[in-house]
């Protein structure tokens, strides 16, 4: 297998295993490319990238945008705050329209949850999930997967902790079905109405004691708290918050000495990081937003069913 | 004229007959019941060979979006996909635009519908425009035609509020037909709270919307020694309450629908914004206890909640389409596949539901076979299969997530007040 055989990436949950491992690999190619000095491949020449962003994004839109360049593909962005989406028009007309432009890849955030599946059932063209509502942020998920798997060589046996705002996360969504998919164990921690019951259908463990889990993990994704959550009455306070969940640099030496700190930005500094962690070297997001450009590459490349990666890793 | 239904088998739920019989319509009333009913020159006969001859069916929860959006549907329109569908009385709810809480809203509904195949019972609002703060002036909209009171849409969340109207309904004997949703608790959900939505990421209703408030609504009913009957039941824990409250002896009887007994909150992922109702589809655990509920009783009615919505509207990310979907044309072949099929019901346990219990409860003098009653029936092949598609809907709108389906159970005529409104060849 060197390609995807699939019209959509629209979440963890519908990709196999293999292919989750063929994205990973690939990535590792593409990161050698862009470290390069010269850093783009023309395996997407003439293909069309639209990126629809409902939902505002720095990281990962500018993430597309450069996987998309550094293959040579010609690239959109709309920008909904300006467009006839402001007006009224519907997203499905708004997308034919992109489709009638012969835009071949959809990149879309959207707020709502199923947006993107909704979108692949009703046009051609490929939707490329940027995230949407809480239900998924798979290529977000493939990144983490594949910064692991750099560091680790392997997630088998691993354990891995989620902490924050489990509940309103596409991240710990997606994050949780490829962790398990490539054999953590993985455990959430949040205050309970954030990390509901529900989630142990995934086959992960639940704990609200950060202080007790934290000696046993390897891996650690600290996700963003949103302070709005404050006004759902989710936890009493941010300082509560910070106390009972913060990673900080007292509870990093319960840490094992080598454990890879993730987040999957922007940090709220003082909330869910201390500022000593934000600077700690376990601490991999740079790396992280790196490894995203590669795994997108990777996306792009493998939907366009590419010509196998040794040949042209050869030419170059 | 004369028109005999001849070689049918009759299923009169009010009498408690099952039987093969002929029936005979004189004008607009039935006339004999008996066997073998000879044919006198001048009479029609309409052949029953092999299906089900029932009373005309009641429908105490639809949404005919007039007046306000008659792009969607209107009393008409809606009257021949109810008459198509086997009923022949529907009670229409009154969160239109405007809400019907006055007399000329109520006498326009009358006035369109006369022009129709129907009989149309309006619903009125309990409060004025059902915005649950001052009660609508019932005796006016009684007098108007009205035959219940309802904010459906809406629940009415002042507790004082709800204990006036109770009180003051209860000088007409007439019923209050309860939306009973904690709208803090739904807290704009979208779909039911529970595994399927914590996976797909879809912001959950808790059973426990529904459940609190029928809870308080029965309690309220019980302190103003009121009538209610409470709408569209979804959850286990709702039938535990009415079947908690009949046996206090509190004046209370309920509904659900044929889609809380046909599926589960599984179907979201599939069907997304055509499985989107208020309430949501619960888990197989309540669809059991739906059936159940009906089966033992404490469940009285099955109401549609015919919900049309155009496509723009459903042809959108879940979370923007509006709840609701359509009802009426599914109704029969989801309560002869599920109910009689599947679980085991009699035809009168099934018909019943809805039959005689909704004529009782808005007291509507229908709903039974009986000489000298209104001849409104319905002749239904319980074998014959129907796939539900867009050919089969009649409805000018097709949101239901029962496309694709092959059902039993197709109607085959409709007689309302005498006159044939539907018949399928």
């Amino acid at each position: 297998m060197n390609s995807l055989q699939r019209k959509d990436l629209l979440d963890i949950e519908s990709l196999s295993t293999d292919e989750i491992q063929l994205i990973c690999n690939s990535a590792r190619f593409f990161k050698d490319v862009f470290t390069r000095s010269v850093k783009s491949v023309p395996v997407l020449r003439g293909k069309t990238v639209c990126t629809l962003f409902f939902e505002p994004s720095t990281r990962t839109r500018l993430s597309f945008d450069l996987a998309a360049k550094r293959l040579n593909a010609d690239l959109i962005n709309v920008n909904v705050s300006t467009s006839s989406v402001v007006k009224g028009e519907s997203l499905i007309d708004t997308v034919h329209t992109l489709e009638a432009m012969k835009a071949d890849y959809i990149v879309m955030r959207h707020a709502a949850s199923l947006a993107p599946h909704f979108l692949s059932q009703n046009i051609e063209s490929s939707v490329i999930n940027a995230g949407d509502g809480f239900h998924a942020h798979p290529t977000q998920a493939l990144l983490d997967a594949y910064s692991i798997l750099e560091k680790k060589g392997s997630l088998e046996g691993l354990h891995i902790g989620i902490v924050g705002d489990i509940q309103h996360s596409r991240v710990a969504r997606s994050d949780i079905e490829i962790f398990k998919r490539l054999g953590a164990e993985v455990t959430i921690c949040g205050p309970p109405a954030l990390v509901p019951d529900e989630f142990e259908t995934y086959d992960v463990n639940i704990t609200y004691n950060l202080d007790e889990l934290l000696p046993k993990l390897d891996v650690i994704n600290m996700l963003r708290i949103q302070r709005e959550r404050q006004q759902g009455a989710f936890f009493p306070s941010i300082r509560e918050y910070h106390r009972q969940f913060a990673l900080t640099a007292e509870r990093l030496k319960k840490c094992k000495p080598d454990i890879i700190i993730m987040h999957p930005g922007p940090v709220n500094r003082g909330v869910e990081l201390s500022n000593e962690v934000a600077e700690s070297p376990n601490l991999i997001m740079n790396e992280q937003v790196t490894n995203g450009v590669a795994v997108r590459m990777a996306i792009f490349y493998l939907l366009a069913g590419g010509a196998p990666l040794e040949e042209m890793s050869d030419e170059t | 004229m004369k028109i005999i239904v001849k070689n049918g088998r009759v299923i009169d739920p009010a009498s408690g007959i099952d039987a093969s019989l002929d029936v005979t319509i004189l004008d607009d009333r039935i006339g004999e019941i008996a066997p073998n009913i000879p044919v006198e020159d001048g009479a029609g006969v309409i052949d029953a060979s092999g299906c089900l001859v029932l009373p005309g069916l009641i429908d105490m929860h639809v949404h005919f979006r007039e007046p306000g959006r008659e792009d969607i549907e209107t009393i008409i329109g809606g009257s021949k996909v109810a008459a198509k569908s086997g009923y022949t009385s529907v009670c229409t709810m009154p969160n239109t635009t405007p809400v019907i809480d006055n007399q000329g809203l109520v006498r326009f509904i009358k006035l369109q519908a006369e022009k129709g195949p129907i009989n149309v019972f309006p619903a009125a609002s309990i409060t004025q425009g059902s915005k649950g703060e001052e009660l609508a002036e019932m005796g006016e909209l009684l007098n108007a035609g009205a035959v219940a009171f309802t904010d459906d849409g809406l629940p009415v969340m002042s507790a004082v509020i709800m204990r006036r109207a109770l009180e003051y309904a209860r000088m007409f004997d007439v019923p209050l037909l309860t939306h009973s949703e904690d709208l803090e608790l739904t807290d704009n959900g979208l779909m039911n709270e529970g595994v399927n939505a914590t996976r797909l990421g879809m912001k959950g209703i808790p059973r426990e919307a529904e459940e609190v408030m029928i809870a308080r609504d029965i309690l309220l009913t019980r302190l103003a020694k009121g009538r209610m009957h409470i709408c569209h039941i979804s959850s286990a824990g709702s039938v535990e309450l009415l079947q908690w409250a009949k046996a206090q002896g509190i004046k209370v009887t309920g509904e659900t629908a044929p889609h809380y007994f046909s599926l589960n909150d599984d179907a979201v992922a599939e069907h997304m914004a055509m499985a989107k109702m208020k309430p949501p589809l619960r888990t197989e655990e309540d669809r059991l206890a739906m059936i159940e509920g009906l089966r033992v009783g404490v469940i009285d009615v099955i109401a549609t909640d015919h919900a049309p919505h155009s496509r723009n509207e459903k042809m959108q990310e879940m979370e923007y389409a509006p709840f609701g979907i359509i009802g009426l044309e599914t109704a029969v072949p989801l309560i002869i596949t599920e109910l009689v099929k599947e679980h085991g019901f009699s035809y009168l346990e099934a018909f019943e539901k809805v039959t005689v219990n909704p004529a009782k409860i808005l007291k509507i003098d229908r709903g039974t076979l009986e000489k000298g009653k209104p001849a409104d029936i319905v002749v239904v092949d319980p074998e014959r299969k129907v796939t539900i598609d867009e050919d089969f809907l009649m409805s000018h709108c097709k949101n239901t997530p029962f496309i694709g389906r092959e059902l039993y159970g197709s109607v085959e005529y409709t007689f309302c007040n005498g006159n044939i409104v539907y018949s399928r060849s």
